[in-house]
């Protein structure tokens, strides 16, 4: 059977005649590797540009259509030492680069704006103690008001429009005093500048605009940098199929150009890319994924195959279905649905705030101007110290005092192998109290492992693993992977559904099933131990080996746990496997709490039932059967191994064979919840000192600078601390 | 102290001149690929026919 490549999906034709290509690349981590790749490609002579983007781990291709082929340059770049894989950025990133672009074109506006306008403020604030004209003092204000108009009502448009919006909708948020604010000082100092008077609050408008934009430009960034890693890890995962274009020729193409009907072959030691039913051969297929149970499911004509699935033994023939109704993916979509709407909307911290926050503010500034009135003052000072109040209280710190915090911990969780999803994750980690796990891929590892390996020579050992090389069946994958086998054996010849075997020195060497192998004794004694192994059984002339291979719990989970309730958290075990390897796995965890043998619906039920005893409930799952109590729970955690449809619902994403970046998580955000509260603290503490002195009317523009960037800068430094939080899970 | 009338805008012009050369920078791309900009400042720029040529021991 002809096999093709066909990336045509990914390609995209720019008008000029030139076809363009976007690959996320593995392994590309210094300048060497930039060079080498782009040297490379570019001695095709069709390839008219080749550039690597070093923050992305991506590379741009472009070339004369027609004169490659895709598929050609993957291999060049496989050559060149790099796994290349086609890409085809989400819509969410593309969105998001945009804004970024946008924020940080306003920040460089603003800053422009502000540096400009000290330039003229100086001399005023410093005219004013000296002998400045009032002819010139208009002058330079007059010149301040050219600069800052414009310059405000491009970088403001984040703030006015996201205010707007939440007016809109009824509600207020921090954006919402920000833009009363400034557009309040900018008025009030137009006028005053008409009516030639001392004061003018252009400065330091446009500086507070300058102070939010930096910190929203840098959450901005992070959050897309995290994307952008994401995005890498779903394009590496490759979600090929391979479908029949004739009746004997088979093309590779991309899972997202598949359609129903169309005809895909599954291999042996393949995953399914797509939903479907089995129409001819017969296999053994691993369900684990979607169902959660690790034994294996007989495939014939006729079964059902979900995207997940693990192809066992022989290759079949699927026929793609589309969504079909009363399928266990039909049901748990519906779950998934019901569990979404049902998901409260949580009111960030940010939020809270502001709901505070601006009815105290906005009063102060009334009982302001009414008190001077009072007191006899005019109705024009009166307004214009009741305006100073406002630009005073302007929540510069408070704007900054969680997106700064938010950052710092995005990239220190960044590092510890926790990508964030959803923008409000690390408050909601921070509450959690109950820790709900699933088995399957998330206290173990994806992959199998031999569990023997010690008993078992290492010449035997290595031997067994180049021949495994040979074998596309998941069990003979982990012993090549424990082996770390690298070169297969020449003239090594399949059996289908039995083993591999090979000659070497002209002895005989076998790795298959016990029958095979002829090893069914040894197979027994090991299988009558530990009923939850595969075996795989080995013979070179007389001398025979069996193999015990089995999903190993990951290294650090039993100190991960151990971690989780020394934090006075509650470890939850729900799984979908059956109850003697749930019971297996809760022992050696020691986790008290556990169910085997569990539905998706029985998950939710579960969910909510700690939910409604007030519980804060963090599920970390995997399989597609969990995708809805991921979606049901408070917060949720999904390992980078787990199906499209979990991480797409989780909140936040662990890399790795580890298990404590859930610790980490859970450690950090709490830290930033910490250090945003306490940055919220110091921010009203500001403005209880500032306010008075703004209320007694001595608040000159001098004043209103520094006290804003002073506190600006300290919430800051603060925001720092959060790069350094808990301690190593051992 | 008529100087005024045409320095600061002058000082303004400037100014606006930067911020001209940052919006540029900008749309050119030059901020997308931050890690890779750095590298790429020391790089040697062969032509991608030649070998590149390497001094052992050099720093």
């Amino acid at each position: 059977m002809a096999l093709t490549r066909d990336y045509s999906h990914y390609v995209k034709e720019l008008d000029t005649g030139i076809a363009h290509l976007d690959l996320a690349v593995e392994g590309v981590s210094c300048a060497g590797c930039m060079a080498k790749i782009e040297r490379g490609l570019s001695a095709i002579p069709e390839v008219t540009r080749a550039r690597v983007n070093l923050t992305d781990r991506r590379l741009a291709v472009e070339w004369k259509k027609g004169a490659v082929d895709p598929a050609a340059l993957i291999d060049r770049l496989a050559e060149l030492g790099y796994k290349a894989y086609p890409f085809e950025p989400v819509r969410a990133e593309i969105v998001e680069a945009e804004q970024s672009r946008f924020l940080l074109r306003c920040l460089g506006v603003a800053a422009f704006a502000a540096m400009n306008v000290m330039m003229l403020s100086i001399p005023v604030w410093s005219g004013n103690v000296s002998d400045m004209l009032p002819e010139q003092r208009d002058f330079f204000h007059w010149m301040s008001a050219l600069i800052v108009l414009p310059a405000a009502a491009y970088a403001g448009q984040p703030f006015f429009l996201s205010a707007w919006r939440a007016l809109r909708a009824g509600g207020v948020n921090m954006d919402v005093p920000i833009t009363i604010g400034v557009i309040l000082a900018l008025a009030m100092s137009v006028v005053e500048t008409i009516h030639h008077a001392e004061h003018a609050y252009f400065d330091a408008a446009v500086m507070l605009l300058t102070f939010l934009l930096a910190g929203r430009y840098l959450d901005q960034n992070m959050r897309r940098r995290t994307r952008a890693v994401a995005g890498n890890l779903a394009a590496l995962k490759a979600e090929t199929a391979a479908k029949f274009v004739g009746p004997d020729e088979i093309s590779e193409v991309p899972a997202a150009s598949i359609r129903a009907g169309d005809i895909v072959l599954l291999r042996p030691g393949e995953r399914s890319a797509v939903d479907g039913e089995v129409i001819e051969g017969r296999s053994e297929i691993d369900q684990s994924l979607i169902t959660g149970e690790t034994r294996h499911v007989a495939a014939e004509k006729g079964t059902p195959v979900y995207a997940g699935t693990m192809n066992v033994s022989g290759a079949l023939r699927v026929k793609v279905a589309a969504a079909a109704e009363g399928t266990l993916l039909a049901e748990i979509t519906r779950l998934l649905e019901n569990a979404l709407q049902a998901r409260s909307r949580y009111v960030q911290l940010a939020d809270r705030a502001s709901r505070l926050y601006a009815p105290v503010v906005h009063v102060t500034a009334a009982l302001t101007m009414l008190g001077w009135v009072a007191w006899g003052a005019s109705w024009h000072d009166a307004i214009v110290t009741a305006i100073a109040v406002l630009i005073i209280t302007c929540p510069c710190a408070l704007g900054l005092a969680i997106p700064a915090v938010q950052t710092v911990v995005a990239g220190a969780m960044f590092r510890a192998g926790v990508l964030i999803n959803s923008g409000d994750a690390i408050e909601r980690v921070s509450d959690v109290d109950t820790v709900v796990f699933d088995k399957t891929g998330t206290l173990t590892l994806p992959d199998l492992d031999v569990v023997n390996a010690q008993n078992i020579p290492s010449d035997v050992f290595s031997l067994a693993g180049r021949l495994a090389l040979a074998s596309h069946h998941p069990v003979a994958a982990a012993v090549a992977r424990a082996a770390q086998a690298r070169a297969p054996l020449s003239g090594a010849q399949e059996e289908p559904g039995k083993g591999v075997r090979a000659m070497i020195d002209g002895v005989e060497v076998r790795l298959g099933s016990p029958s095979f192998c002829d090893a069914d004794g040894l197979a027994n004694e090991i299988l009558s131990r530990d009923p939850e192994v595969s075996v795989v059984a080995f013979r070179r002339g007389t001398q025979c080996h069996v193999f015990a291979v089995r999903q190993q719990l990951r290294p650090d989970a039993v100190a991960t746990i151990a971690a989780l309730k020394q934090r006075g958290i509650v470890v939850e075990l729900l799984s979908g496997d059956r109850e003697p390897a749930v019971q297996h796995a809760a022992n050696a965890l020691g986790v008290g709490i556990w169910r085997a043998g569990v539905t998706p619906a029985e998950k939710i039920a579960r969910i909510e039932e700690l939910k409604r005893q007030g519980r804060k409930v963090m599920m970390v799952g995997d399989g597609m059967n969990d995708a809805p109590s991921l979606a049901a729970a408070s917060v949720s955690m999904s390992p980078v191994s787990a199906t499209h449809l979990s991480q797409a619902t989780a909140d936040l994403v662990f890399l790795g064979r580890e298990l404590s970046p859930v610790v980490a998580a859970i450690d950090y955000s709490r830290k930033a919840v910490y250090l945003m509260k306490q940055n919220i603290w110091l921010a009203v503490g500001y403005n209880a000192l500032a306010v008075p002195v703004a209320i007694v009317g001595l608040a000159t523009p001098l004043i209103a600078a520094a006290a804003m960037s002073g506190s600006s800068v300290l919430v800051m430094l603060n925001a720092l601390r959060a790069r350094h939080a808990g301690q190593e899970v051992r | 102290m008529e100087v005024l009338v045409y320095l600061v805008p002058l000082a303004l012009g400037l100014g606006a001149l930067g911020l001209a050369g940052f919006l540029w920078s900008l749309k050119s791309g030059q901020y997308d690929d931050l890690d890779g900009a750095a590298w790429r400042a020391i790089a040697d720029d062969d032509p991608p026919q030649a070998a590149p040529k390497k001094k052992l021991g050099s720093p």
